[in-house]
């Protein structure tokens, strides 16, 4: 009996995910339209947006590969896949253990390494600029988040994030400034492996500064709804990840009863308003840079989390 | 019969193997002939040490042959550390012999190779096996020299002449720093035994100096930076099957030389070595890379990919030798496994990734990169297998690559409680070098697969490639459904491993087989855990299922057409990137900084119809550092010394008579 709940509570947490991911992005597209006194398209237009691709046919390159037409799934699986790993609403799911952080990170690696060939796959000089740049911001940010998880797995004695969400919500955790330093890098890195201003701009067509929007360039119909429900699911999974380390609250921990569980969902939903009302303010405040001034941004997150990383072995001893 | 002796018959049948391809080499059917026989042989002593190794993982057997120094003779020995070794060279020696089945027919001059293979594996197998330091010599010398043969086998084309020089300085440096390392270990009493040197205690002063030679020695073997400067010479320019053993083998075969004398003959390690180590293997990933993201030809960039390799590997040797100094005995079997599964993994997906070049050079006669493109329609297959040695090699889940990644920062995240501050600021930073070499080895191999194989043809040559032959295909194949197997049954390698950490260490980590659905645990007491099968079941289903209801419910409509590109018109090929364009901003981030590398434009005035340069200025700035001084040197000095052969006879003898008289003086001065 026990197994079984355990069975659905992970079923939930991973179609939980995939009904929400759109609805995110909806979100904060709305808000951002609001702040710019613009009515903005309805909260569910994403929805509609995907429905829409699926029926429509492709139109495929005429030298488009097999590999062209698997990647879309491919994508779309492990970033599912990843993003059914990060705790919502409970931590210690009956598959947590599958993946630590460091596998949810590759994972994710893995969804851009297939983009980024895809983008190569029909031969025009847009996928190849796309590529070239996301590796480009990717050979930066994968591992200032390497060195964020180094520092959230020391503070909290492993890499599992059920483990590290339950420690963050225990009262042992206290006031750091790793952990500070850690917040700031990871909402840097998440601000660019989500392609959002001032890194990429979701929104933007037929500007030479693109990277994301410039590699799915080639793509139509089912396969390009794949690819942005896949992108959707990625900004909910970092919006998860820093809600659940940095703000775990209200997360029900494991073997707790579905009262707490309701807790939890209710807590997660005010999370995810919350964070998404601060990305659209953050977006419209900022302006969006140059390709070449990325490395700067990304530097700094790479240095501040080697930073807080540095000063949690040097301060073990002391 | 002991156990050791039945790899001592394999050896012997190679060398059978080569001195019979001498006298067969010119016939038709040598080429079949030879490398049947190596891969029967092969086969047969991976079975053996196989067996070993999961039977008898304690089991230690010695024999003393009646050769080499007469009052010590040529004594072998099997333990745990060479069985595991051995392993990797006739995996590594059976999977180059069924590619060299079908590539082997394309060799032009086989009577240049065929001789030569046979005794490289030989060579391989020997040097794992000795046990007494002339053996050990002799058989590293041997397998030098085999390969140097076989890179020197296409000896016209250009490039290559200079490429087997360097290597043959090289090797001889190396084995020049190997032999004084042997020299200091076995002391003033002169006992070259490994049991003699084992139970010897050097003083630290002389542990120091054989750990530097021995970086010396092993590392210019295994590439570290910047003793690499031949491997991606010399590996590209032998046969791709050889350059596959040379790349994938031969530098693990370095890498076990410093494991067994460090680890096992030099006694418990100063904790400062693990900074050494550590520092040279983070230094040497994060360099071989960013070499490898800035080259165009397909094999050497493959060659450059081995030194980020094997820079992971020995920053990983180096944390285990932290932790063994400060007696954390789990931490250290951790470390130490991390390092032997990347030296089986590289293996793995390093040879396969130089069968795939090797299959691309026949098809298309080209190693350039800015040439080819498109492949994946004309050779499907191997284009296949490719793209999962690329996804191993950039250490993506759910391939082997990963897992020895995700050992290594497991050992990593238990290093905050070692207790000197040396180690302290140095493993964090190496965590963040490797960190970066991850990142920049999953955008090199984008590029890699990218130009090789996708898009379109860049010339004529790719239009006509043809797929390559079955044996090809079939050594191919088997090195992926490794790749993926270690990766998901990592479980199973780390247990393999568990004697070798044992002898060495004294410990091992926790038993993987045991763990719920087999997960595995980095150290007992963690609570992380990684399941690469699971990982794989559910990428698998969710993306079946994925595709499952877009192919229930969705449009199937399709309509092939001309590439959108944003409207614009694409005219020629030569419009798309090319492995150079692919790398500029990567060059322009790190490149400025590690190579001065440098753009100029110049554009004509407005109106004028001259073409629009850009020039690229990169540096190789170890060589320049390093080794232009010393080529400098050697060249003055033989510039000046060059007058000696034009004097006359009456200042000849002067010459004889004051070194006479000096020799005379010194003697008579000598205390």
């Amino acid at each position: 009996m026990a197994l079984i709940f355990e069975l659905a509570v992970q079923g939930a947490q991973m179609v939980l995910v995939l009904v929400l991911a759109p609805l995110l992005t909806g979100f904060v597209r709305k808000v951002k339209a609001r702040l710019q006194r613009r009515q903005g398209p309805p909260l569910i237009q994403p929805y509609r947006d995907l429905l829409r691709l699926m029926r429509k046919e492709v139109v495929l390159a005429d030298n488009a590969s097999w590999l062209f037409r698997v990647i879309p799934y491919l994508i779309f699986a492990a970033t599912w896949v990843a993003a059914a790993l990060v705790p919502t609403f409970a931590t210690g799911l009956k598959f947590s253990w599958t993946a630590d952080l460091i596998a949810i990170v590759a994972l994710l690696g893995s969804a851009r390494f297939f983009l980024a060939l895809a983008a190569m796959d029909v031969g025009t000089s847009f996928g190849g600029i796309g590529a070239s740049r996301e590796v480009m911001i990717a050979s930066l940010a994968e591992p200032a988040m390497l060195l964020i998880v180094f520092s959230l797995a020391l503070v909290a004695g492993a890499t599992q994030l059920s483990t590290v969400a339950a420690f963050m919500a225990s009262p042992d955790v206290g006031l750091r400034v790793s952990l500070g330093m850690s917040l700031i890098a990871l909402v840097m890195v998440a601000i660019a492996e989500n392609a959002r201003i001032p890194v990429d701009n979701p929104a933007t067509h037929l500007e030479l500064t693109m990277v994301h929007e410039a590699m799915v360039l080639e793509y139509s119909g089912r396969h390009l709804a794949m690819i942005e429900f896949a992108t959707f699911l990625k900004l909910l999974l970092y919006v998860s990840l820093i809600s659940c380390v940095f703000i775990p609250w209200g997360l029900a921990i494991a073997g707790a009863g579905p009262q707490s569980l309701v807790v939890g969902a209710v807590a997660y939903a005010g999370k995810l308003a919350v964070c998404g009302i601060l990305l659209a303010v953050f977006e419209t405040a900022i302006a969006k840079m140059r390709v070449f001034r990325v490395p700067d941004f990304l530097g700094a997150a790479l240095m501040l989390a080697l930073l807080g990383t540095l000063l949690l072995f040097v301060s073990r001893s002391l | 019969m002991s156990v050791v002796a039945l790899p001592l018959w394999g050896v012997a049948a190679l060398l059978g193997t080569a001195i019979a391809a001498v006298a067969i080499g010119r016939r038709g059917s040598a080429t079949q002939l030879v490398y049947g026989a190596t891969l029967a042989i092969s086969a047969v002593v991976l079975v053996i040490v196989t067996g070993e190794l999961v039977g008898d993982p304690a089991g230690v057997s010695a024999v003393t042959l009646p050769l080499g120094l007469p009052w010590i003779g040529a004594q072998f020995r099997l333990d745990a550390l060479s069985a595991f070794f051995l392993l990797v060279v006739n995996l590594g020696g059976a999977a180059a012999s069924l590619y060299g089945l079908g590539y082997g027919h394309h060799e032009p001059a086989p009577g240049r190779v065929l001789p030569f293979f046979p005794a490289f594996l030989a060579g391989m197998n020997l040097v794992v096996l000795a046990n007494d330091a002339f053996s050990f010599l002799l058989s590293w010398e041997f397998m030098s020299l085999a390969s140097w043969a076989l890179v020197m086998a296409h000896h016209r084309e250009q490039d290559n002449t200079r490429a087997g020089y360097i290597y043959l300085v090289m090797a001889s440096f190396g084995t020049l720093a190997l032999l004084l390392a042997f020299g200091l270990l076995a002391g003033l009493g002169g006992t070259y035994t490994f049991d003699a040197m084992r139970a010897a205690e050097p003083s630290q002063f002389v542990a120091a100096a054989v750990l530097g030679l021995m970086l010396l020695g092993a590392g210019s073997k295994a590439g570290l930076v910047p003793l690499h400067v031949w491997l991606p010479l010399a590996h590209p320019a032998a046969p791709s099957h050889v350059s596959a053993l040379m790349s994938g083998v031969m530098t693990k075969v370095a890498v076990y030389g410093f494991i067994r004398v460090i680890f096992d003959l030099l006694g418990e390690p100063a904790w400062w070595s693990g900074v050494v180590v550590l520092s040279l293997g983070g230094l040497t990933a994060v360099l071989g890379i960013l070499y490898a993201l800035l080259e165009k030809d397909l094999k050497r960039l493959l060659a450059y990919s081995t030194i980020e390799n094997i820079g992971v590997i020995f920053a990983s040797l180096g944390l285990a030798l932290a932790f063994k100094a400060n007696a954390m005995p789990s931490a250290a079997a951790l470390a130490l496994t991390a390092a032997l599964f990347h030296v089986l993994n590289h293996s793995f997906f390093k040879s396969l990734l130089f069968f795939g070049a090797g299959a691309v050079l026949t098809a298309t006669g080209e190693r350039d990169m800015e040439k080819l493109g498109g492949l994946i329609h004309r050779m499907p297959l191997t284009s296949f297998v490719f793209l999962v040695g690329c996804v191993s090699i950039s250490a993506l889940p759910p391939f082997n690559g990963f897992v020895s990644e995700w050992l290594a920062f497991q050992a990593i995240l238990q290093s905050p409680d070692l207790p000197q501050w040396g180690l302290k600021v140095m493993v964090p930073a190496v965590g963040g070098l490797l960190a970066l070499s991850a990142a920049l080895a999953a955008a090199c191999f984008v590029k890699a697969f990218g130009i090789t194989f996708l898009g379109r043809p860049r010339s004529a040559a790719v239009e006509h490639a043809h797929e390559v032959d079955r044996y090809s295909l079939a050594a191919m194949f088997a090195l992926a459904a490794l790749c993926l197997l270690a990766g998901i049954l990592p479980g199973l390698v780390i247990d393999g491993l568990s004697p070798v950490t044992l002898s060495l260490i004294g410990n091992r980590m926790p038993v993987q087989l045991a763990q719920p659905w087999l997960s595995i645990v980095p150290i007992g007491e963690s609570r992380s855990s990684y399941n690469g099968l699971l990982v794989f079941v559910f990428i698998a289903i969710s993306a079946s299922l994925a595709a499952f209801v877009i192919h229930r419910f969705a449009s199937h409509a399709l309509r092939r057409g001309p590439a959108w590109g944003c409207g614009f018109p694409d005219i020629t090929p030569a419009a798309q990137y090319t492995a150079v364009s692919f790398a500029q901003p990567i060059r322009r981030v790190f490149g400025t900084f590690a190579f001065r590398a440098r753009e100029r434009v110049e554009m004509p005035p407005p109106g004028a119809t001259a073409p629009a340069r850009l020039d690229v200025e990169v540096h190789d700035v170890v060589w320049e550092t390093f080794y232009q001084p010393i080529t400098g040197a050697i060249g003055f000095a033989t510039e000046k010394l060059n007058h000696l052969q034009f004097l006359t006879i009456r200042r000849y003898l002067t010459l004889v008579f004051l070194f006479l008289v000096t020799l005379l003086l010194v003697l008579a001065l000598w205390p």
